[in-house]
């Protein structure tokens, strides 16, 4: 029974996804190759004064991104630092400073990570008004640098990758809220609660009394598994009944977590102009979603450990609405893609199937990612594959037409240093320096030994890798660890943003070298194959040894 | 437009050419014993510096030697992740990695050394000579300089523009141009070739190279070049190294090495502190070991000599590139343009059949074709005898009468015989002409004539009428010999290789369309140029550059030199003028314009043989992991020994045999990095498969056997 339901899940997922593959492809191709701006967006324009048509170069490109990004980092900090004064914030103090650097950090970068209990911290205004704000347009920002760099590739002898301000402002009107309101409807429609009705207070069935918060939480669900952000509303996440009432909520987050990464896909394609390009990336993307899937279910299937044995199943830190195929899948969707929402606590999970979701950030989340980083994150590898893969077949390396020089590999390695470094370094100084060590292992380890290092190597890795899921069981709010991954977070960001656009913008003046029988063709399953052992490689290498001290240390008794 | 005719080489050369090629590129024992000295040498960490990777391991073992010397000092040698290791281990670990970078370091020196041998031959014939500069060179009074006063200066004093005479027997003192005379001279010290070859003033065969010897008469030369930087002193720079510069694809590589070297040092530098947590920590050469095991050592310490080694067969090719650059470029080629003459003809047109009018009979018109030919010495003329010969008739060696040359009035040549007749053969229009002057020839005949004539245009040849008035004043038109131009054989097959590698040929000839077309269908190539002048030619490059492709093409006379800048790989030929071969990238020293494909050839699989070992040295860390991560935390967490799939002895034994293995693998690959991966001329997703098969899965498989057999010997050491 289980089995057959498990089935139908992933069946209707591929189905759900499949079907939406060409249309939202194509759809984001158009918005963002329109030459047409409607009334609403040209009034914008107007207001925030940019020439819609004129385009920029890369660095004008990345100064709109930081400018902007910057402005709402502030704005998100002091909206918290006033919550006091702010109205409909439920009567709750201001954030304390850390707590409101790493929120503002986390909510910008598109991380999500929160190291509060939403429903204790913030009211509405600071909800609405700084992190909903900040999911849509964090969410614009990566799909505008993913374009700008298709753009690169696109073009030929080119100067400009498109404008910011168009794409962010399209990006959020066209796409993210149309979306968003379609399924908020349809998330309100299933169980999911959308009131502003504070604090309720409820009897409860042994005559206790029970504070029950309300809120706006449909339209926060949406846009928060849409935009891969992963912020909840509740501290339970998606766990909570109000959030995720059921398991057709639960499988339709799913959907809005992978579709807008998945048929990035398909604009990328279109716009290079040979969708098969698109399914290539498409398909690295899915295999590796699919064997890491497979993984976690086997092995939370398995039941590794005394515990699950005698419980008959690992359910502890999952829902018993969703069972454990719901949770696998939530958990390997909300990893793969940049999410970090969970419907199940990872903490909980078997040892090494705790690993899979640490595995899945470790990856870089590129397979899907996150809504724009994971496409220009998978195409960063794949230049990496095809520079490889060029040398093997004895020419200069080139990927649709644009050779790979020193400079764009100098870009492309730098990439992909960053997370890693940040990933690592974080937590070896969280362990290394004394002071912080005292800290860390009083305040926040709940799990002292094997498993408090997988929970302080896992905060860091979504961090840096902008997931926002946590391990549970760490306590995060404490001015290292706030300071600490917010710094992360912001580094994770921005930094690869910049030589994201240095790409493009290196690309863009290129001209396109005419493909022949001596081109490392880039659409079949071969170069398929190469892509996928790189990603994996990459990974394996980095992380091994630290996986072997933590997880793997404690899942190979 | 090239007008140079080349000579086809002999069997015998072509065998002896082969031999030289096959001994140099064998390698051997003594060859490695010759490099240690310079290997040491290397050592020199400001040396060092210049490739990361090597740098970091010389580093690790003046580290690690540092810790082995005091260890007995400070208690013996610290356990490492809870396992107690064996006094002897730190030197262990020590050795093995000075004996790493040493192996580098050996791989470039053997690399350099093959090419010292070739330039210290070169030098010889740099040393000073006497040269007989003239003074007040007056070129419209005296331009044989043989009334004017020569003053003996040494060759290192030579300026730009400085007339010198040099005589049968002399050496001539630096690169110039003839511009006056006509030598027949040995250039064996440069192309190793052993026939003299003859240079003259004016066209394109005017440059002469300093350092070769005139056999025979006496030049007037104008120096091109200074002392030191001529032609000579680049070859050596070039064939040892010393003016090697990166090229692009070899930086790029480079920065890729260096990224991931320092992904391995974050990793390294980071696990200490987090093991320090959970586990105990790693001890210091451990944490060397584990960083040398996973940083790409075998590349690192084997690109320099790859590439040095790729231009070493450039040279061998006998051809040489003036920059790597230059070399990388050949491998990206997507068009080239070959030369019809020389290249893919034989250079000459051959008689190919007979055809005879109507009412003439064949025997009448083989006779009369072969008469008029036996004085004729071109090789037209030749052909047409040979071709008679075959067909059965034979007209002896020599004829009585008067030979008719050729005249370009007259465009005919032909015979007067002892009985007044008269044979002629040419071009159509000009024997008509010839007829005409008794009486018109009748339009019946005008008609087939024309038919046949038109018949072997199209089919590319060129049609050669021949007619005869007998002393008795009948005139007849007795027939037309088909000549052809001969395309070499298995260029066809060639070309198609090169369209399997994606690459367009183009023939450029001074032809008419028609029998270019003819020609190209036959020689199998994918495009053809007719009619082409200097300019058209510059601007076919263009046309081809601008759509993406980067174009390759030959060239020796002058009026080529544009089109040979222009060009992404440009080869001068050696017997072309020092214009083309300033203007080239690359100069031919056989002068053989089909080399251009090897030369393809050698530029890719430069390029391969670095993505193979950088391919194969990436893989390779997977099974070093699964050997020192145990190794590293199995005191600690007994768990973990699932990871030590290749059932290693001990952890210590585990990490030496890594590192062991890790030095080892450079020796192995030191004659695969010199001769260079094996290139077939395939499509690049059929090499692609193959390459990843050998070197990918390859270098994952490798290792694993590898290691497991050093543990074998390493674990009979007591205390591993």
């Amino acid at each position: 029974m289980d089995t057959l339901f498990a089935i139908f899940q992933v069946a209707s997922l591929v189905l759900i996804l499949a079907l939406l593959y060409h249309p939202l492809g194509e759809y984001m191709a158009r918005i963002y190759t329109s030459t047409k701006d409607l009334k609403v967006e040209r009034g914008f324009y107007r207001l925030i004064g940019v020439e819609a048509r004129s385009e920029q170069t890369w660095q004008s490109y990345l100064r709109g991104v930081l400018a902007f990004s910057v402005t709402g980092l502030l704005f998100v900090y002091l909206l918290q630092r006033f919550q006091a004064v702010l109205p409909y914030s439920l009567g709750l103090p201001a954030v304390p400073e850390g707590l409101s650097f790493n929120t503002a950090a986390s909510f910008v970068a598109n991380t999500n990570w929160q190291s509060y209990s939403p429903e204790l911290t913030l009211g509405y205004t600071v909800q609405i008004a700084g992190l909903a704000v900040q999911n849509f347009v964090s969410a614009a920002v990566g799909i505008a640098v993913a374009i700008a760099l298709v753009r690169g590739f696109a073009r030929r002898k080119s100067g400009t990758i498109g404008n910011f301000w168009v794409d962010l402002t399209r990006g959020t009107l066209r796409l993210l809220l149309p979306i968003s309101l379609l399924g908020a409807v349809v998330l309100i429609a299933s169980g999911v609660i959308q009131n502003f009705n504070g604090f309720t207070e409820i009897s409860t069935l042994s005559g206790g009394v029970q504070h029950l918060p309300g809120g706006p939480v449909a339209s926060q669900e949406v846009i928060k598994n849409l935009g891969t952000n992963g912020g909840g509303f509740f501290n339970a996440n998606a766990a909570h009944p109000f959030e995720n009432p059921n398991a057709w909520t639960s499988l339709l987050q799913n959907v809005l977590m992978l579709m807008i990464p998945f048929s990035l896909t398909r604009t990328f394609g279109r716009m290079v102009g040979d969708p098969k390009q698109g399914h290539a990336i498409l398909a690295v993307m899915a295999t590796i979603f699919v064997t890491s899937l497979t993984f976690l279910t086997y092995l939370e299937l398995k039941g590794a450990g005394t515990a699950p044995q005698l419980a008959g199943a690992a359910m502890e830190g999952k829902e018993q609405r969703f069972g454990i195929f719901a949770s696998t899948l939530f958990g390997s969707t909300s990893t793969l893609t940049s999410t970090g929402a969970v419907n199940s606590m990872h903490d909980s999970y078997t040892a090494l199937g705790g690993m899979m979701p640490m595995i899945n950030m470790m990856l870089g989340e590129v397979t899907p990612g996150g809504v724009g980083s994971g496409l220009y994150g998978m195409l960063i590898l794949a230049v990496i594959a095809v520079f490889i893969g060029g040398l093997l077949v004895g020419r200069t390396p080139e990927y649709l037409g644009k050779k790979l020089g020193p400079k764009e590999i100098k870009l492309a390695s730098l990439f992909i240093l960053v997370t890693p470094t940040l990933a690592l370094v974080g937590t070896a100084l969280s362990f290394g320096i004394p002071a912080i060590r005292a800290d860390v292992e009083a305040t926040s380890i709940w799990n002292p030994g094997v498993h408090g290092l997988s929970e302080v190597l896992y905060a860091f890795t979504s961090a840096a890798n902008n997931n926002g899921s946590a391990f549970a069981g760490l306590t995060a709010n404490t001015p290292w660890l706030n300071t600490a991954l917010g710094i992360a977070m912001l580094l994770g960001r921005f930094i690869p943003i910049v030589f994201v656009l240095a790409l493009a913008g290196s690309l863009a003046a290129q001209d396109k070298v005419p493909a022949t029988a001596g081109t490392l063709p880039t659409h079949r399953p071969q170069f398929v194959g190469l892509l996928i052992g790189v990603t994996l490689i990459v990974t394996a290498l980095t992380y091994f040894p630290v996986l072997a001290l933590g997880p793997l240390a404690e899942g190979l008794l | 437009m090239s007008t140079t005719t080349l000579s086809q080489a002999t069997p015998q050369e072509l065998e002896k050419s082969h031999a030289k090629k096959t001994m140099a590129t064998a390698f051997n024992f003594a060859q490695l014993l010759n490099a240690f000295p310079g290997a040491f040498r290397k050592l020199d960490p400001r040396l060092m510096w210049r490739n990361p990777v090597m740098f970091i391991v010389e580093v690790g073992a003046a580290l690690t030697t540092i810790l082995a010397v005091a260890e007995p000092f400070l208690g013996g040698p610290q356990s490492s992740g809870g396992t107690p290791v064996p006094a002897s281990f730190t030197w262990g670990i020590a050795v093995w990695l000075w004996l790493t970078v040493i192996f580098a370091n050996l791989a470039e020196s053997v690399a350099e050394g093959r090419g010292k041998a070739q330039a210290d031959s070169l030098r010889k014939t740099r040393t000073s000579t006497i040269a007989h500069r003239v003074t007040g060179y007056e070129a419209s009074v005296d331009p044989a300089a043989e009334r004017s006063l020569t003053q003996e200066v040494s060759s290192a004093e030579l300026h730009l523009g400085d007339i010198l005479v040099v005589v049968a027997g002399e050496l001539i003192p630096g690169d110039g141009d003839i511009i006056w005379g006509i030598a027949s001279i040995d250039e064996s010290a440069i192309t190793g070739e052993s026939a003299p070859v003859v240079r003259e003033s004016g066209g394109d065969r005017s440059a002469v190279t300093g350092g070769t010897r005139v056999l025979s008469d006496r030049i007037v030369v104008i120096v091109t070049s200074k002392p030191g930087e001529t032609f000579v002193d680049r070859m050596i720079g070039l064939v040892e190294g010393a003016s090697r510069q990166k090229t692009p694809n070899e930086i790029a590589l480079n920065i890729l090495l260096a990224s991931l070297s320092i992904i391995f040092v974050i990793v390294t530098l980071t696990l200490n502190p987090i093991a320090s947590y959970s586990a105990a920590t790693v001890s210091l050469p451990v944490l060397i070991a584990l960083l040398v095991c996973l940083i790409p050592t075998t590349i690192g310490a084997l690109l320099s000599a790859i590439d040095i080694a790729g231009m070493d067969r450039l040279v061998q090719h006998n051809v040489l590139a003036m920059s790597g650059r230059a070399v990388e470029a050949a491998g990206d080629v997507t068009t080239l343009l070959l030369d019809k003459t020389g290249t893919i003809t034989y250079g000459n047109r051959q008689a190919s059949e007979f055809v005879q009018l109507a009412d003439v009979s064949e025997q009448e018109l083989i006779r009369a074709a072969a008469l008029s030919s036996l004085s004729d010495p071109t090789p037209e003329g030749k052909s047409i005898v040979t071709l008679a010969d075959a067909q059965g008739v034979h007209v002896g060696t020599s004829v009585d009468g008067v030979i008719v040359p050729f005249t370009a009035q007259t465009r005919m040549s032909g015979l007067d015989l002892p009985d007044g007749t008269q044979i002629r053969k040419g071009a159509g229009s000009a024997v008509l002409a010839w007829l005409a002057e008794d009486e018109p020839t009748p339009s019946s005949v005008l008609i087939e004539l024309e038919t046949h004539v038109e018949h072997i245009s199209q089919s590319g040849g060129t049609p050669l009428v021949v007619a005869c008035k007998t002393s008795a004043g009948v005139n007849q038109i007795l027939g037309v010999v088909h000549l052809k131009d001969v395309v070499k054989e298995g260029l066809s097959e060639r070309f198609a290789e090169l369209r399997a590698m994606g690459i367009r040929t183009i023939m450029i000839t001074g032809d008419n369309p028609l029998t270019a077309k003819a020609i190209a269908a036959e020689a199998g190539v994918d495009d053809y140029l007719a009619e082409a002048t200097p300019e058209d030619k510059l601007a076919l490059i263009r046309r081809e550059q601008e759509g993406g492709n980067l174009v390759a093409m030959t060239g020796d006379g002058t009026n080529d030199a544009p089109a040979l800048a222009q060009a992404d790989v440009g080869v001068a030929m050696n017997t072309g003028t020092s214009a083309a071969k300033e203007a080239g990238n690359m100069v031919d020293l056989d002068s053989d314009p089909s080399k251009l494909i090897d030369i393809v050839r050698i530029g890719k699989q430069l390029l391969i043989t670095r993505g193979a070992l950088t391919t194969f040295s990436i893989a390779n860390d997977i099974a070093k992991y699964f050997a020192i991560i145990p190794a590293m935390f199995m005191g600690v967490f007994p768990g973990l020994a699932v990871l030590n799939i290749m059932n290693l002895h001990s952890p210590s034994s585990a990490v030496l045999s890594a590192i062991i293995f890790n030095a080892m693998i450079i020796i192995i690959l030191i004659p695969l990095a010199l001769r260079g991966v094996k290139y077939r001329p395939l499509s690049a997703s059929k090499i692609l498969s193959r390459n990843l098969l050998v070197y990918g899965l390859g270098g994952v498989i490798a290792p694993f056997i590898g290691i497991k057999l050093i543990d074998l010997i390493i674990s009979v050491i007591p205390g591993f």
